[in-house]
């Protein structure tokens, strides 16, 4: 099939690509591609907001963001990776049960599971927050019941912090996955039944090697905005769950430390962007962007 | 990595042209007012429930002046609004806004250093020379009112819910209590966090020293530590503190008496012995303003006694011009039923007009510019946000 | 979406229905996965009832969490809040031009990748790549930098560029699965039957891509309407409807916010039952 493709692919054409591509590619240019330069060349300035910022390859911006805040970059890879292993233990079940035995339903739990992001994510953050409060409708039954006792609390935790991530980000990870496991010839599977008896053989076998791009595919779509969310941690956290995306937020808009906010970002950007590079390289971007797009 | 290599280069290619400096120039008054008129309109950016929502101040306004004033609510926080016009005023813009009102603190300070905002006539506003409590007249942050006057003051001090907490708090230390682990609310703020770190330490924020800012930053790090803290809030503290998630919190007085009269709670505000820190919301007139006279007008209209009475009424934060609590007297001699009640209930509560005894407790904030920020606020953020 | 509108033709389900009732020896075992899905399901619209539920709670104060009764008002009185309008209106008006713009540039941007080979291509995808996955918030940072170096004033407009950036990428892709997948004998019938290339793009190819065009724009309506961190950014003066809700927390949220989102997830519903309408009168 690939090769069929990249021979339909191959049809020439001079200027005709060109013209095609050229309003995006100066769209991108000039709004994805120079902001970041510009990141970069900010990073490096010296100076205040009343006498205004010039260029002076001020490396100490760098040392000065990771000396300060190596604690929250650490901690945000930290939950985004938690988030992303629930999101896998949660997504991938679903996922799983909508393709191969949704049935005639499957549509209808695809769309119920992708439902609730018609609502703001604001607002469902702030919902949360709502619902998990020490008295709440959840926290305070229970404690009526005697469940649980009269001090237990969720809300501003790292518990919470990792929930609410992974709430926010799943359909994500559900999407791809199933995009992938949906697509898969049903022969293959039911020879797999035949070959291993075991139901766990055969999915260990035959399923979940298949289903992995999928599963790289939706990390690759979670990790990356939950480590760098702040929206969620300063909803549901607490006292030590700051993420660094709220340092660069207060730094940027709140304390206007231009450079030093961008030497944050630019840290931030590197780390992700690096790792997302090699784990794309080593599966190729091609298809794991081809995943995304179904 | 070569689009890595690409993006540095046109980073270097991009640099040269730096970042300008945001200052305007310096005006005087004088110079500022002269040939400027009034245009019979203007825009006024105020806070969320500073105002009856029928604005009858304005009404009475627009009556007398036949100004017209479009109300707007759009400042929820010091930092993002200044965050929102600082770049406009940057480039010397209207912000859209001829009256704004800002907290004394960092982004007040810097508005002024900065030159972004008009000079105020004091010729024009008798009713601020004569009705305005001296307190509020040559303050720390803005000496001779060269800038603003006061709209409305508060007390940022302790508030606690009896409910879950069984003693009588009076002090700062009580927040450093491990009794309330995990019950404590503190602000994110860097400046009000500082103020009760230095207060515990003994310290008047006014006079404290870089030496003293540290110390504050290591009291409030040990209280984090102890587990003491639950959350370092922005504003949205008083949900919390009513249902429990928290027992005591920093607070500011005006919230705790509309949450007490609105929701039915029966939170205790305290000004703690160590001492708390007066702060106010204050008037000012952007340099841009398209009408300045007409604003200028309606600042000098609010210390009416009469009109300011009918703010505090509403608002319930303390009022700069203190004949106003005759004019509520006297309304609520002639009001009967809830009317009456309420009247009385702003007119005795301590919150709303402090007693001479907490006015004495009261202090002002650390003076902070753009110059010593660097040193100051770091401090106090490595401790609410890491 | 794509997945949403072309599941409803794959074969394959009634296929694994079959293979699983076939297999012996687990006839009416407790299907786990599915009480799984529920639970998850449940988790998902935990906040959404909450919000709905509490569009109807007849509140006294500003705080609006305990339930005190039911009421109709918020309702009849759902733009109470002129802000909360114009923010809400300034988010649509920005989510259709950017479903527009975006939609027309990713279109393009597609239909090259997809059909031609030509230098930069691979440039191309890895800086769409870079759009998408980069975080917003480096995003939103970076937008900022620059519109500060260039002394860019933000507001309405710079929402706008913002949005278009990352919401292009995703029509981008989506268009040129397609065109990829598109069979190309039906172009060429269309050539032989002597069309201009012009008319054959017309009148064959468009019509096959509008399913991908339209998902692609929805996907960046969707992604623009509930922006809240890049936007924060670069929003200057200007609301928008997250913005709006996240400012309004520290004063307490009014019923009106719940209303609205209870009336924005209500045309979501409809649209999506209608889709899936479609989708089974498509597929018989």
């Amino acid at each position: 099939m690939a090769a069929t493709q990249a021979g339909k692919r191959g049809r020439t054409g001079r200027f005709a690509p060109y013209a095609l591509v050229l309003p995006g590619w100066v769209w991108l240019a000039l709004f994805f591609v120079a902001p970041i330069a510009s990141v970069v060349s900010m990073s490096l300035m010296t100076g205040s907001l009343g006498a205004g910022y010039s260029f002076t390859f001020e490396v100490g911006n760098y040392t000065r963001a990771l000396g300060l805040y190596w604690e929250q970059i650490l901690r945000s890879l930290l939950y985004g990776g938690l988030a992303t292993l629930l999101c896998i233990a949660i997504g991938y079940p679903v996922a799983y049960w909508i393709a191969f035995k949704g049935g005639a339903y499957k549509t209808t739990y695809l769309l119920l599971v992708l439902l609730p992001f018609f609502v703001s994510f604001v607002l469902r953050t702030i919902s949360w927050g709502f619902i998990l409060s020490d008295n709440g409708v959840i926290l305070g039954a229970l404690k009526g019941l005697g469940v649980l006792p009269a001090d237990f609390g969720v809300l501003n935790s790292a518990t919470a912090v990792v929930f609410g991530l992974a709430y926010n980000f799943l359909p994500f990870m559900v999407l791809p996955i199933y995009a992938v496991l949906e697509r898969m010839d049903h022969r293959v599977v039911e020879a797999a039944h035949d070959l291993y008896a075991g139901r766990v053989q055969a999915f260990v076998r035959v399923v979940l090697p298949m289903s992995l791009p999928g599963v790289f595919a939706g990390v690759i779509m979670v990790f990356i905005p939950t480590s760098a969310d702040y929206v969620t941690a300063t909803v549901l956290g607490g006292t030590g769950n700051t993420m660094i995306g709220k340092v660069i937020q207060t730094q940027y808009l709140v304390n206007n430390a231009y450079p030093l906010a961008a030497a944050i970002t630019f840290v931030l950007m590197a780390v992700l962007l690096i790792g997302i590079f090699s784990y794309a390289k080593a599966l190729g971007t091609e298809q794991v962007m081809e995943v995304q797009a179904r | 990595m070569l689009g890595l290599s690409t993006m540095t280069a046109a980073g270097l290619a991009l640099s040269a042209c730096g970042v300008e400096g945001q200052g305007g120039e310096s005006a005087t008054a004088e110079g500022f007012w002269d040939g400027k008129e009034s245009n019979g309109r203007l825009t006024f950016a105020n806070w969320p429930l500073y105002m009856d929502p029928d604005k009858p101040e304005l009404k009475a306004f627009t009556e007398e002046t036949g100004i017209k004033v479009d109300y707007d609510e759009a400042i929820q926080d010091n930092p993002s609004f200044f965050g929102k016009i600082q770049p406009m005023l940057a480039q010397s813009e209207p912000i859209g806004y001829d009256l704004m009102v800002l907290t004394n603190g960092i982004e007040l300070n810097k508005l002024m250093e900065l030159n972004y905002l008009a000079p105020l006539d004091h010729a024009k506003l008798p009713n601020f020379a004569e009705h305005a409590a001296d307190i509020y007249k040559n303050t720390s942050y803005d000496p001779g009112n060269r800038y603003t006057i006061p709209y409305a003051s508060g007390i940022t001090g302790i508030a606690y819910n009896p409910e879950y907490v069984d003693r009588e708090i009076t002090s700062i230390k009580d927040l450093w209590d491990t009794a309330f682990k995990d019950k404590v609310g503190m602000f994110a703020d860097p400046q009000e966090l500082a103020n009760f770190g230095l207060f515990y330490n003994g310290v008047k924020p006014a006079d404290s020293t870089e030496r003293d800012w540290i110390d504050a930053a290591d009291a409030l790090q040990e209280q984090r530590d102890k587990g003491l803290v639950r959350r370092y809030y922005s504003q949205d503290y008083i949900q919390p503190l009513s249902n429990g998630d928290i027992w005591m919190s920093m607070a500011w007085s005006g919230d705790i008496f509309q949450q007490n009269a609105e929701q039915g709670t029966n939170l205790q505000f305290v000004v703690p012995e160590e001492g708390a820190t007066l702060w106010s919301d204050n008037m000012m007139i952007p340099f841009t303003a398209k009408n300045p006279v007409d604003a200028l007008m309606l600042m000098d209209f609010f210390y009416d006694p009469e009109i300011a009475a009918g703010l505090t009424e509403y608002i319930n934060y303390i009022t700069p011009v203190p004949k106003s609590r005759e004019v509520l007297r006297d309304k609520a001699a002639k009001a009967s039923g809830e009317d009456k009640e309420w009247l009385e209930r702003v007119i005795d509560s301590p919150l709303v007009y402090p007693t001479d005894e907490d006015y004495e407790k009261l202090h002002n904030y650390v003076p902070i510019t753009s110059n010593n920020e660097e040193k100051f606020a770091p401090l106090f953020l490595s401790v609410s946000q890491s | 979406m794509t997945t949403a509108t072309e599941t409803g033709r794959t074969p394959g389900g009634a296929a694994a229905e079959r293979s699983a009732r076939r297999r012996g020896g687990e006839r009416r075992r407790p299907d786990w996965g599915k009480y799984f899905t529920w639970a998850v399901l449940c988790w998902l619209f935990a906040p959404i009832v909450f919000m709905v539920v509490f569009s109807f709670n007849d509140i006294k104060g500003r705080h609006n969490v305990t339930w005190e009764g039911f009421t109709l008002r918020w309702y009849s009185d759902a733009f109470a809040y002129p802000d909360l309008n114009v923010a809400l209106l300034n988010t649509i008006t920005i989510a259709v031009l950017t479903m527009l713009i975006a939609g027309f540039l990713g279109t393009l941007l597609g239909l090259a990748l997809g059909r031609y080979r030509f230098f930069g291509q691979s440039a191309t995808n890895l800086v769409m790549f870079s759009a998408i996955s980069a975080p917003e918030v480096v995003l939103g940072a970076s937008l900022l930098s620059m519109f500060l170096t260039m002394n860019i004033a933000v507001g309405y407009w710079t929402i706008l560029i913002a949005h278009v950036m990352f919401s292009v990428s995703f029509v981008a892709i989506t268009v040129r699965a397609r065109v990829l997948t598109m069979d190309p004998s039906v172009e060429e019938a269309a050539r032989d039957l002597g069309a201009t290339p012009l008319a054959t793009f017309r009148l064959v190819t468009l019509p096959l891509l509008v399913p991908a065009i339209t998902s692609g724009g929805l996907i960046a309506f969707a992604l623009s309407v509930d922006d809240y961190i890049i936007t924060s950014f670069v929003s200057g003066s200007t609301q928008t409807f997250p913005l709006w809700i996240w400012g309004a927390t520290r004063v307490g949220i009014p019923p009106q916010v719940n209303v609205m989102g209870t009336l924005i997830f209500g045309i979501g519903v409809l649209l999506a039952a209608g889709n899936m309408v479609l989708a089974r009168r498509r597929s018989r």
